[in-house]
């Protein structure tokens, strides 16, 4: 069945992106991870601009970050001060990317931004996670104890900042800066940035595990929220319907995926993950590699 | 398709009765004024019917509405291809369609098509003023023609106009679901000794209906309305979600 995308202005198949939605959506219910990261370079495979992707992606994030941060709220799990302080720098990193992406679209570059931007962290996440699936797989245990968190210079910037929840007394310029970079990330990738951020947080501020991603989820929700509305100001380039279908095949494949989890083997199923990442990777370096079948194109209408 | 036939009925008597009066040079009508891009839309076909007084050749060309257009060269930067030159061509047919009986070279001499601006190779489309001169115009604009060939945006079709009879004739323009909204313009020329003897205009609208339309003016005019709503819409959803999940 093929329906009309009013922004996009192209027909898709609907039963395709609801099963990407799902798709995604079961690999994120499996893994708790965003989705977005692979979602994104999906949308571009099929067809829709890259431009369109990466707003409406931005739009989908939104319902599948409140969704998940609900559970968490709940448990009492999200660091509302370090959420806002976060967010502090996401909202201006977002802007930031947003403004970059408008001239940027301009000058005809930002196709190649964001698929660059994309076989660059794809490439590292992929490799991370088939080499700590490889690790656990041949079952090298190394323990090593750790403090719960080193205290490095920059932890001693001035603004220093007491955040009860994750028992932290740091500089506040740090998680700003934090969130200024996942927020331009955010802007330019259309991801919500949790595999940047959710390292970030456990290594960098040293916060601890169980208040991490529900902390990560609190500040996308409003990253992305700001992405959304500026993207729809700016460039016109979230597609609601778009939106709806994916979330609808999102929301389902992550229910099955959360049961599913319990159920498989972890490591495997991180392999195969890391697999995909790669691959979705090579894809994009290969369609920037290879020559193509005409070296001109039309860059779309100009805007006056 | 009753409608077509209706019309095909009402050419036929106008065929029949043209001779007596000879008003008429040349009648035209299309199926439908109106191509309407609706939810499911996956393209759209019209017909296009007309009467001539006598034996002639026909020309048929769809033009949509203009506007700019960048065609933007790609180069390759440290093995990766990357935008570099740009030109932009200033008043650009969105749709460019010609259809034509037979090969148009075989009764249309090229002064005469090039003095109406007929035929791809005939198009007029200029560099915008503000650009620098390009010295490889040429193959900026081919390459304009040749991105919308294989959009399926500009066509040429000899044999696509079939007579019926001798001065019955009828073709199809087919508009693909790439197709950009506007007034579009339907010229159909009637060739004779290699003279355009005629020129009929009809005009027809390509316009979005329904949900679509709404959903595409809605996120242009009122952007910031238009964004908060994508968000109002995503957290519901979301929280829908999590209140399933809970329940189950």
């Amino acid at each position: 069945m093929q329906i009309y995308l009013p922004i996009a202005e192209m027909s898709v198949n609907v039963f395709l992106i609801l099963g990407m939605g799902g798709g995604v959506g079961f690999l994120s219910g499996l893994f708790g991870v965003g989705g977005g990261f692979l979602m994104t370079p999906l949308l571009i495979f099929i067809g829709i601009p890259p431009a369109v992707a990466v707003a409406t992606e931005a739009n989908q994030i939104v319902a599948s970050s409140v969704s998940g941060v609900l559970a968490h709220w709940r448990r009492a799990n999200v660091d509302v001060k370090m959420g806002l302080t976060l967010l502090a720098g996401g909202i201006v990193g977002s802007s930031f990317g947003v403004w970059l992406f408008t001239i940027l679209r301009g000058l005809g570059q930002i196709d190649l931004v964001i698929k660059l931007s994309y076989v660059v962290f794809l490439s590292v996440i992929g490799v991370l996670m088939l080499s700590e699936s490889a690790r656990a797989l041949m079952r090298v245990k190394r323990q090593i104890r750790r403090k719960r968190h080193y205290h490095y210079w920059i932890h001693g910037l001035p603004l220093k900042m007491r955040f009860r929840r994750s028992r932290l007394y740091i500089s506040a310029l740090l998680p700003i800066g934090i969130g200024f970079l996942v927020g331009v990330l955010s802007a330019i990738m259309g991801v919500g940035g949790g595999f940047v951020m959710v390292p970030a947080m456990i290594y960098l501020l040293g916060m601890p595990t169980v208040v991490v991603v529900g902390t990560s989820l609190f500040q996308i929700i409003f990253v992305t929220a700001n992405v959304t509305i500026l993207q729809a100001v700016h460039n016109q380039t979230v597609d609601v319907v778009l939106a709806l279908i994916l979330l609808t095949g999102g929301v389902i494949g992550a229910q099955i995926g959360a049961r599913a989890s319990g159920r498989l083997q972890g490591e495997h199923l991180r392999g195969l993950l890391g697999l995909m990442v790669i691959a979705v990777c090579a894809k994009l370096t290969y369609d920037l590699v290879i020559t193509p079948l005409d070296l001109f194109f039309l860059g779309g209408v100009v805007a006056n | 398709m009753r409608k077509v036939k209706n019309l095909l009925a009402g050419v036929v008597l106008l065929a029949a009765a043209t001779p007596a009066y000879a008003a008429e040079e040349l009648v035209v009508d299309l199926s439908s004024s109106v191509v309407e891009i609706t939810a499911g839309f996956v393209g759209s076909e019209l017909l296009l019917f007309g009467a001539t007084d006598g034996e002639g050749d026909v020309v048929v060309i769809v033009r949509g509405p203009l506007r700019d257009e960048i065609v933007r060269r790609k180069e390759r930067v440290a093995g990766i291809w990357v935008n570099r030159d740009e030109l932009v061509f200033t008043g650009v047919p969105a749709f460019y369609a010609v259809a034509s009986n037979r090969p148009m070279e075989e009764f249309l001499p090229e002064a005469v098509a090039a003095k109406n601006w007929i035929g791809l190779e005939n198009l007029l489309l200029l560099p915008h003023w503000k650009q620098p001169y390009a010295e490889d115009y040429d193959s900026f604009r081919a390459a304009l023609i040749r991105n919308k060939q294989r959009q399926g945006l500009y066509s040429l079709q000899p044999g696509n106009v079939i007579f019926l009879s001798s001065r019955l004739f009828r073709t199809k323009i087919r508009f693909p679901t790439t197709v950009s909204v506007g007034t579009y313009g339907v010229d159909v020329y009637l060739v004779r000794d290699g003279n355009i003897v005629t020129v009929d205009t009809t005009l027809l609208n390509v316009r979005k209906v329904g949900f679509e339309a709404g959903v595409f003016d809605f996120a242009h005019r009122h952007s910031l309305a238009y964004g908060v709503l994508a968000i109002f819409i995503a957290a519901v959803a979301g929280w829908l979600a999590s209140v399933m999940f809970r329940k189950s």
